[in-house]
């Protein structure tokens, strides 16, 4: 084997190195801005080329499974085998790359992003911290293993999310992003547990490779396993029903929502469902509630998107409803387009963000300069932006056009490859047909409110201030170098995965065969004729036109004012800006019945009234009382005493005679 | 030989130290009635001997002694009580009122 | 040498040392105490190596003590001076010995008045912890009991805080009421036994090997021992002196309250109980009542955490959760399971313990408890904040800190024998998430609005003595438990089988 392929330890080790040096820095010297710069941003570089030398290795190697690194026995006990290893197999290549990739780049941008905020430590000790977390989920050959990752993103996008934690919304929006993620991780807990109880491993090589054996096809222990973790998935990947975190994570810094809330952490769910292929293709009906809920997500976060103000907001539930169309992809069963639109969507989103980081940086610059208050964020200060911001403009057109999917771009590609699987299983049942539908009018919402952020932002009169439009300047090179190379990846991503259709060579779908190759033998995809997908395509390109040009024909943004001089929305308008009232909903139904459970019922009757106030102290109580009376007795007259002791002997005197 | 009238004294005797114990509130009355019960027994004890052996007699010595040492620690007690509180009526002393 | 002497020096060292500080001036005592203390953990620290994992019960000192013929039963009651530790309490021990020089230490600028007297009682209370853990006499065990006490009550009583006298009350009177029933039992046990074998001795594994069966009375013998441990655990519904007693205590007070005395009712379970009336035990109703009480405890105690207003008092609601973990991977009777529940054990004492540690130290500064008199603290002492935040993440389990690895594995075991009660348990990970993060939350984050917390000064190089051996802990045991699970396994295994002999062990994927 070659020496490169052992050095995969260090791809993550880098990161936490980095993450240690920088904590420290934080504590001890956090104006040493230079050496955080160096570290922070060096460390990724380092780990991206470490990682492209080693994907290159596995590539020359050639060889089709997996390639397990055990590195420490972590907890044996009995039966349980738990080892602390790395697994390097073509599906974890991919998102090898992808993940030190987008960081290095967003790294890098955050250096002018954050470059006067006073937390610059210890903001890229949490960054470094996240890439080593985001690499153990993503290279671990077992679910414990995975699951240190899965949480460690967790934390990593709660301090991340309450970075500025002395405001606190930004404290709010981080505790509920954990919380609600750790819903999600009790199903994979659980699902831990079932996996151990019913195979005895937790070790993704032989497990896979025995499920077909061990579970029923169907069964109700397969299905129940792939349910539970599909569960982990909606609270990471911010699924329908656990998908309220993400909107609210957009407190955190703009360059975290585009690495954690957009590229990397949130796609762990999809990454989990296509690296559990085997057991989700053994399980229809839970496959089938994965599209489900991804279809559904995709449309009802679409709706929520069209009637958002802020500009990071539009992007967070385009970010779910993209999410949705992944989990579509691998719930259809189409594990590498997925994966496609994974990949395609971290450049195009990461660079949508990044755009928006660089409004709100100069936004903010303006403002500040005029010690105005004006949100930084809002789409209703902002319009004619592109005469300011040329190259963000610009850039952020080509990402706006490949998630709208309008070909050549890259989002075009993989989202046709999804619909065209979801079609392709309506001859199975035709609530697959359901799930294509949804799919095609979220294309045509996506383009729609895509292209509103786009032109109430760039376009029409500007509405940011007199005074303050002289101020508005476009990013230095360092914030608008990363996202060229994010445009030119949206652009190009294409290639990876052109389907035959086009005469490509679906490199991706070939590369990642070997992964995808046990279910693709139980469940193997229906072919669809020609003709029929040549329809499909036309249909979703038509879809996303029309989105486009709708929106071009219908919105005014000369007719809109800036923020504080906005009307109220009303009547279904104001439903969708209030994002359906789901969250006011949940906050009813289960935050204030449980607060209220907590403390008027379980300490405050049962702990404090009950336990405590009638059995505890009632014992004291009670022996005070029978304490009380028989001190009744003690009247201090020798008189009465003698009384009683005179009738006492008299009594004893009595019974003894008698 | 007198057993009768000894005994009826020495039950008379007793009596009346009940009594005095039981309805006087000075100390040193019910000091000395307590005396008077000790003596009537002291007295029943001397009758018995007569037909009962030499010990009734003996244990009159143990009583006779017992009733000395009383005295004495029964009267320093008195005393303390009275410099104290300037009364030695008992129905003024109730410290042990629970 | 050592292996023959080294459980009666770490019994005999810290009174010989309590005593030497209560004659030596008033200003060297803290010293002396740490000193000592820290000797008694050099003392110990070498069991680590010289501790056989598949040896049984190991280092033991045996020697008659009290042999007088009682109740007129003609044979002689024998009781011995025996101890011996495997591998279920050389843990306690070890973190025992680590945890009381930390508490030392901790309580130097925190105890003022009446040095001598306190310093002496915690190494009083140190032997008494100690002997708890390696008696092997009933009759010792029983002495240890409540050797360790009285200096807890007087540590409540007499340096705690506003109303300390009503805790260290309840807590002595709640632990006396169930350690006399305790006493009954044993002095039964030992009476039946005897009878049966001519021998009336308080020796643990002479009971054991002599119990046989009881009959019906085997339940009333168990509800005695049940109700003495399920006090000390604290199990729902006997835990409400803990919050009383921790939050009053002073911070060592608290840190050895929920570090240590907890564990010997879970210990109390592991060594006596279950196996003495492994039948009580694992019937059908007891074993769904503790199960139940078990997962009442989790979650009942998280959510009660969770809207206390009083950070000591979470903490301490938060313990009677985490100990339901215990119960319940102790009576799930996996080896998963029961090595899991060790390890809570051994987590429970380090996290909580530099919980209690951290909440002290914001005390002394600011001389309040309450979650709502602090806000954002975070800006002016970061260290601080980023310890708490730490220590809270192992609390709730945090995988790569050792409170994941104790939970997972009861968990795991859990599932194989009571899946419905382990999917239950699960749940309590989320509720541990909100108390301590909304608590975190309202300590060092949200805005910094209260001008005298703007002056707070950050950790001092004493306090982060006191804390950096635990959070190293913390980071060790999360990522390399090996070495705790290789010794621990045979005695588990070993508990496991006399509870339950042995049976087939379904497993698909070979290893």
């Amino acid at each position: 084997m070659p020496s490169a392929l052992q050095l995969l330890w260090l791809v993550p080790a880098l990161p936490l190195a980095g993450f240690l040096a920088n904590g420290v820095l934080a504590l001890r010297r956090p104006r040493a801005k230079h050496a955080v710069s160096i570290i922070g941003v060096g460390v990724l570089l380092a780990a991206l080329a470490l990682a492209i030398v080693i994907v290159l290795a596995f590539l020359r190697e050639g060889t089709p499974g997996p390639l397990v690194f055990p590195y420490w026995e972590w907890m044996p006990v009995g039966e349980l085998h738990v080892t602390v290893a790395l697994q390097l197999d073509q599906l974890s290549a991919v998102m090898l790359l992808v993940v030190t990739g987008v960081s290095s780049l967003i790294h890098v941008f955050s250096v002018g992003y954050m470059g006067e905020d006073p937390g610059y430590a210890r903001y890229f000790a949490y960054l470094n911290l996240f890439v080593f977390f985001m690499l153990v989920l993503v290279l671990g050959a077992s679910f414990p293993v995975m699951f240190v990752g899965w949480e460690g993103v967790g934390l990593c996008s709660y301090l991340l999310i309450g970075f500025w934690f002395n405001e606190r919304i930004n404290a709010d929006a981080g505790k509920k992003a954990f919380l609600v993620n750790r819903i999600g991780d009790v199903g994979f807990l659980v699902a831990m547990l079932m996996i151990f109880a019913h195979t005895g491993s937790l070790d993704f090589q032989p497990l896979f490779a025995q499920a077909p054996k061990l579970f029923t096809p169907g069964g109700p222990a397969v299905t129940a396993i792939t349910l539970l973790l599909f569960l982990g998935c909606t609270g990471k990947s911010a699924q329908i029903p656990l998908y309220t975190w993400l909107p609210d994570a957009m407190q955190g810094p703009t360059p975290v929502s585009a690495l954690i809330h957009a590229a990397t952490m949130v796609t762990a769910g999809v990454y989990l469902v296509a690296r559990c292929n085997v057991l989700y293709a053994l399980a229809p009906v839970a496959s089938a509630v994965v599209a489900g809920i991804g279809a559904l997500t995709a449309f009802f976060a679409a709706t929520i998107a069209l009637k958002q103000w802020d500009i990071k907001r539009v992007l967070a539930y385009s970010t779910v409803s993209q999410l949705g169309y992944m989990f579509l992809g691998v719930g259809s069963g189409a594990y590498a387009a997925g994966i496609f639109h994974l990949v395609t969507h971290a450049f195009f989103k990461a660079l949508l963000f990044l755009g928006a980081g660089s409004v709100i940086h100069a936004l903010h610059h303006a403002y500040h300069a005029t010690h105005s208050r004006e949100d930084a964020q809002d789409m209703r200060n902002m319009g004619g932006l592109a005469r300011h911001l040329p190259w963000t403009s610009t850039l952020m057109w080509v990402a706006t056009l490949a998630i709208a999917g309008i070909p050549p771009f890259a989002g075009f590609f993989s989202k046709d490859q999804i619909l065209s699987a979801a079609f392709s299983l309506g001859d199975v049942h035709p609530l697959w047909y359901v799930y294509w539908l949804l799919g095609l009018l979220t294309a045509l919402l996506t383009a729609f409110y895509m292209t509103r952020l786009m032109l109430y932002t760039f376009h029409g009169p500007n509405r940011t201030g007199e005074r303050e439009s002289a101020h508005l300047r476009e990013a230095p090179w360092v914030m608008t170098g990363p996202l060229v190379v994010l445009a030119a990846l949206s652009l190009a991503g294409g290639a990876l995965n052109v389907p035959a259709l086009l005469r490509g060579r679906e490199w991706l779908e070939h590369w990642l065969e070997p992964v995808t190759a046990v279910a693709a033998r139980l469940r193997p995809g229906i072919e669809v004729p020609h003709g029929t997908e040549w329809a499909l395509v036309i249909a979703a390109v038509a879809a996303a036109g029309l989105g486009i040009i709708a929106a071009v024909r219908l919105l005014r943004p000369e007719e809109l004012v800036p923020a504080r001089l906005a009307p109220a929305e009303r009547g279904f308008a104001r439903v969708l800006w209030k994002k359906w009232y789901v969250d006011e909903i949940y906050d009813f139904l289960f935050v204030r019945p449980l607060i209220w459970l907590s403390r008027e019922v379980l300490w405050r009757t049962i702990d404090l009234g009950l336990i405590d106030g009638a059995g505890v102290n009632g014992a004291a109580r009670l022996s005070r009382a029978l304490g009380w009376i028989g001190s009744r007795l003690q009247t201090g007259q020798l008189g009465f005493y003698v009384v009683l002791f005179v009738g006492g002997v008299l009594a004893v005197l009595w019974t003894a005679v008698r | 030989m007198l057993l009768g009238p000894s005994l009826a004294v020495s039950a008379v005797l007793f009596a009346l130290g009940v009594a005095g114990v039981l309805l006087r509130r000075n100390a040193i009355v019910i000091f000395m009635c307590v005396e008077l019960m000790l003596n009537a027994v002291n007295l029943t004890f001397v009758a018995l001997a007569q037909s009962l052996g030499v010990a009734g007699q003996i244990f009159v010595f143990f009583v006779m002694a017992v009733a000395a040492a009383e005295a004495a620690v029964g009267l320093a007690i008195i005393l303390a009580i009275y410099r104290h509180k300037q009364t030695v009526d008992l129905q003024n002393i109730n410290l042990l009122k629970g | 040498m050592y292996a023959r002497w080294v459980l009666t020096a770490l019994l005999v060292w810290p009174a010989v040392a309590a005593v030497a500080i209560l004659i030596a001036p008033p200003r060297w005592a803290k010293h002396l105490g740490f000193v000592a203390s820290l000797i008694e953990f050099a003392i110990a620290v070498p069991l680590w190596w010289t501790f056989v994992p598949s040896g049984g019960m190991q280092f033991v000192c045996d020697a008659p003590w009290i042999q007088v013929p009682l109740f007129g039963t003609g044979a002689p009651w024998s009781i011995h001076y025996t101890v011996g530790v495997d591998g279920i309490s050389l843990f306690m021990v070890l973190l025992t010995t680590l945890l009381v020089p930390l508490s030392v230490l901790g309580s130097y600028s925190y105890i003022t008045t009446r040095e001598r007297a306190y310093y002496a009682l915690l190494l009083v209370l140190t032997s008494g912890m100690i002997g708890v853990f390696v008696a092997l006499d009933l009759f010792l065990f029983y002495v240890m009991w409540e050797v360790m006490l009285i200096p807890m009550y007087f540590i409540i009583g007499v340096w705690g805080g506003d109303s300390r006298l009503y805790a260290a009350i309840k807590f002595f009177i709640y632990t006396m009421f169930g350690s006399l029933l305790m006493l009954v039992a044993i002095l039964a046990l030992v009476y039946l036994v005897g009878q049966r074998t001519g021998i009336f001795s308080f020796d643990y594994f002479h009971l054991m090997r002599n119990l046989g069966d009881l009959g019906p009375l085997a339940f009333w013998l168990f509800a005695a021992f049940f109700l003495a441990f399920a006090i000390k655990v604290p199990m729902f519904p006997f835990h409400t002196w803990l919050p009383d007693a921790h939050v009053e205590a002073p911070t060592a007070g608290s840190v050895i309250l929920a570090g240590i005395l907890l564990k010997m009712g879970t210990y109390g379970f592991l060594r006596f109980a279950v196996p003495f009336f492994p039948a009580v035990a694992l019937a059908p109703p007891v074993e769904t009542a503790i199960v139940a009480l078990s997962l009442v405890g989790i979650l009942y105690g998280g959510l009660v955490a969770m809207v206390q207003p009083d950070f000591k008092k979470l903490i301490a609601y938060s313990s009677v959760a985490h100990l339901g973990f215990v119960m319940l991977g102790i009576w799930a009777l996996t080896l998963q399971s029961v090595q899991g529940a060790l390890l809570v054990m051994i987590n429970h004492g380090i996290s909580t313990g530099a919980l209690f540690f951290l909440v002290g130290m914001i005390y002394e500064r600011r001389h309040s408890r309450l979650i709502a008199a602090y806000g954002g603290i975070a800006r002016v002492v970061p260290l601080f904040a980023a310890i708490l935040t730490f220590v809270s993440l192992s609390s709730i389990g945090l995988p790569g800190t050792n409170g994941f690895v104790g939970e997972f594995l009861v968990l795991v075991g859990a599932f194989r024998t009571h899946p419905v009660a382990a999917g239950i348990a699960a749940t309590g990970v989320i509720v541990a998430a909100a108390y301590l993060l909304w608590a975190l939350q309202r300590v060092i984050f949200n805005p910094l609005d209260k001008p005298e917390n703007e002056k707070l000064p950050d950790l001092t190089p004493r306090e982060l003595a006191v804390l950096l051996p635990l959070v190293a802990c913390i980071v060790w045991i999360g990522v390399y438990p090996k070495p705790i699970l290789d010794r621990m396994e045979p005695a588990a295994r070993q508990f496991i089988e006399s509870v339950r002999p042995p049976g087939p062990t379904a497993t698909a994927i070979a290893p």
